[in-house]
């Protein structure tokens, strides 16, 4: 549905992307994952035709963003991080100026916007100016006016930033039902609970994608084991098992601290002493399950996961 | 493509309506400018503060003196007694100008001889230090001329032969030389000039700058129809700025409209053109609005000064003349003046109605190569 071969773009000095390679099929939903500066933004930008890449080739929905960019957008949608809505317009002026861009028939309109309005929670607000909504409602209204005229293929830029935890599950609701009508979606995020959520993410780091497959697999790729530790000082204990043998990694996780160690069996009786030998005697030293945030700091390493 | 067009127009009025400022912005600064520039604007000085220091006491002096008195242009604020108290009259500002008449005046106006007249200028305000003093020279001209008679019989046994020449001007087109007329048509020219490159440039950079720009370009519009949606309502309102002031300036200020209406209407549709394409070139080198606006103070006041509406281009420096030729007040000004005042058509305005569209032409291809960059 989506396929970008050796995609790269360079901004004066900075190689923003260097030569990214992915395709997507129809129904994911595919998250970019990386920090901030890794290329996320640049990627969308290039796949949603308003960047033009140095090099490389884009495929959406069959046809060729460079070659045909005017015919490409009638079949995808891009929802930058600051989606542009007007917001000296209502929210259904808002709906009906993206769908008329579009040339959307008004009977089509009208659906489409009833369903999504619906969905959004945003019927009683159809009045109100886009100005006066809050950070989640601003969201979903971008992403109505994103999916107006029906794309095939959406591509969403870090859509939850600063969207409080309601709005974001009523925003995920969304994407599923999209999901299963069909439509592919391409999203970038920075909240770890998300990328699990997707179907496939690719790991960004300074402008390549280093792992790209699905979240299970990804942990599975994860070298050495997880042990958690809950502590009252995370910092303390991190700065202790830094360093130690066997250890390979320790991550602040809240209250705990998630420590990755070469051989779990092993290591978990040498830390348990090691933390009595400080005067933490009856710590619990616990097996645990990666996240993504764990998978995604032991593959791209501690500094450049940051 | 129409359908594209037209919802961004309407989207455009339907903003421009919600924006409960908008009708004042457009309107009440308008009117005030016009206000301030019809009543301001003048180069006539009036009461201007003068010392007078007879130290002559005679009849003749005494009329001398009566003749500026007579004239509204000058008002005496002090009698001086002495030299001492001229130069402090000046030194502090009390009196701008001095006519000190030294002892002898009458006498020598009596023999036939030439009778010095010593004037003391202020020139902190050239301005009207220079004005002021050809209003002397006149004054002192009148009196001569009523002097004559008199030195004639004093003198009448030197029979020279009285051979002058007299200059009648007859001003054309404004007879009395209303310098308001000549204001007015400009201020009209001016403040539309200032109004709608602003308003063009600052709702293209508005767009990019809240990101509805980028959202737009991701829609099948092309870059064209988007722009032609953008200016498209600064011309309109560009169109009834210039009706509006002009009617105000018709009615209010009494200017005479003695020519064209529709020779007036293509001057302004190509000024506004020119103007608009100004804005939006502008914006293509704005990412934020304060970039809009400090590029807008940059460009708009040199655009006033070069115009010709105050300062004659005439007068300037070749180099600085040259750059006038690329400013498109300069020949609305001499288009908008020349319909007002002289009633002239399209056989004489054609060159600068070609330069406007000349340079409305260049300007909008330019800016419309600039937006497709900034797109990016």
């Amino acid at each position: 549905m989506v396929e970008a071969r050796s995609l790269a773009k360079t901004f004066g000095s900075v190689a923003a992307v260097r030569s990214a390679t992915f395709a997507v099929s129809r129904g994911e939903i595919f998250g970019l994952v990386g920090p901030d500066g890794a290329g996320k933004t640049t990627i969308m930008r290039m796949l949603a035709g308003v960047l033009r890449p140095d090099q490389g080739e884009i495929l959406v929905d069959g046809v060729e963003v460079l070659r045909e960019p005017e015919r490409a957008k009638r079949h995808l949608s891009y929802m930058p991080q600051r989606f542009g809505l007007y917001e000296d317009l209502t929210v259904g002026e808002n709906i009906f100026f993206y769908g008329e861009l579009f040339g959307v028939t008004k009977a089509e309109r009208l659906e489409r916007t009833s369903r999504l309005l619906d969905a959004a929670g945003l019927v009683p607000f159809q009045r109100r100016l886009a100005g006066q909504l809050s950070g989640g409602m601003k969201q979903k209204l971008g992403l109505i006016c994103a999916l107006v005229h029906t794309p095939a293929v959406l591509l969403l830029d870090e859509p939850t930033t600063g969207v409080d935890p309601v709005s974001r599950r009523e925003f995920w609701s969304i994407l599923y039902d999209l999901r299963e009508t069909g439509v592919t979606i391409l999203l970038s995020t920075a909240y770890m609970d998300e990328a699990e959520r997707c179907s496939r993410l690719a790991l960004l780091s300074a402008g390549e994608i280093r792992y790209c497959d699905t979240p299970a697999r990804l942990k599975e790729q994860m070298p050495g084991a997880l042990v958690s530790i809950p502590s009252g000082e995370p910092r303390r204990l991190r700065a202790l098992l830094s360093g130690q043998p066997g250890v390979l990694g320790v991550l602040l996780m809240g209250d705990r601290v998630h420590v990755r160690v070469d051989d779990r069996d092993r290591r978990t009786p040498e830390l348990v002493r090691l933390l009595a030998a400080q005067g933490l005697a009856g710590a619990l030293v616990e097996p645990a399950e990666p996240g993504i945030e764990d998978v995604f700091v032991a593959l791209l390493g501690e500094r450049e996961a940051a | 493509m129409y359908e594209r067009i037209a919802v961004m127009l309407m989207k455009e009025f339907l903003q421009l309506k919600r924006d409960r400022w908008a009708k004042f912005r457009l309107v009440v600064p308008l009117l005030i400018q016009m206000l301030v520039f019809g009543y301001a604007a003048t180069f006539t000085v009036h009461h201007v503060a003068t010392t007078v220091l007879d130290l002559d006491r005679s009849q003749a002096s005494r009329a001398l003196v009566s003749h500026f008195v007579a004239s509204s242009r000058f008002q005496v604020v002090d009698w001086a007694q002495n030299q001492a108290q001229v130069t402090r009259d000046i030194n502090e500002g009390r009196a701008v100008i001095a006519i000190v008449i030294h002892a002898g005046f009458a006498k020598d106006l009596e023999n036939g001889q030439q009778a010095p007249l010593q004037v003391i200028v202020d020139g902190t305000n050239s301005n009207t230090a220079l004005i002021a003093l050809s209003y002397i020279s006149q004054i002192v001209g009148l009196f001569s001329q009523d002097q004559a008679p008199a030195m004639l019989r004093t003198a009448a046994s030197a029979a020279v032969p009285a051979v002058s020449i007299s200059l009648e001007p007859r001003p054309w087109f404004n007879d009395d030389l209303n310098e308001r007329w000549f204001f007015i048509p400009g201020v009209i020219g001016t403040i539309t000039l200032l109004q709608v490159v602003s308003l063009t440039a600052f709702a293209v950079v508005r767009e990019r700058e809240v990101g509805t720009l980028e959202q737009i370009m991701v829609s099948p519009i092309r870059p064209v129809e988007f722009i032609l949606g953008k200016t498209v309502p600064f011309f309109l309102i560009g169109l009834g700025d210039v009706a509006l002031v002009s009617a105000f300036g018709i009615l209010w200020f009494r200017v005479p409209f003695i020519g064209s209406p529709l020779v007036m209407f293509a001057g302004t549709v190509l000024f506004l053109l020119a103007a608009v394409s100004l804005g939006l070139l502008l914006s293509t080198f704005s990412r934020t609005q304060q970039q809009a606006f400090a590029l807008n103070f940059f460009f708009v006041n040199p655009l006033f000064i070069l115009s010709g509406f105050a300062f004659p281009i005439a007068a300037m420096p070749a180099w600085l003349q040259g750059v006038t030729v690329v400013n498109p007040l300069r020949y609305f000004l001499v288009v908008i003046r020349a319909v007002f005042l002289k009633g002239v058509g399209f056989p004489a305005l054609w060159p600068d109605l070609g330069a406007m569209a000349l340079l409305a032409s260049v300007m909008l291809a330019a800016s419309i190569l600039r937006f497709h960059k900034s797109l990016d």
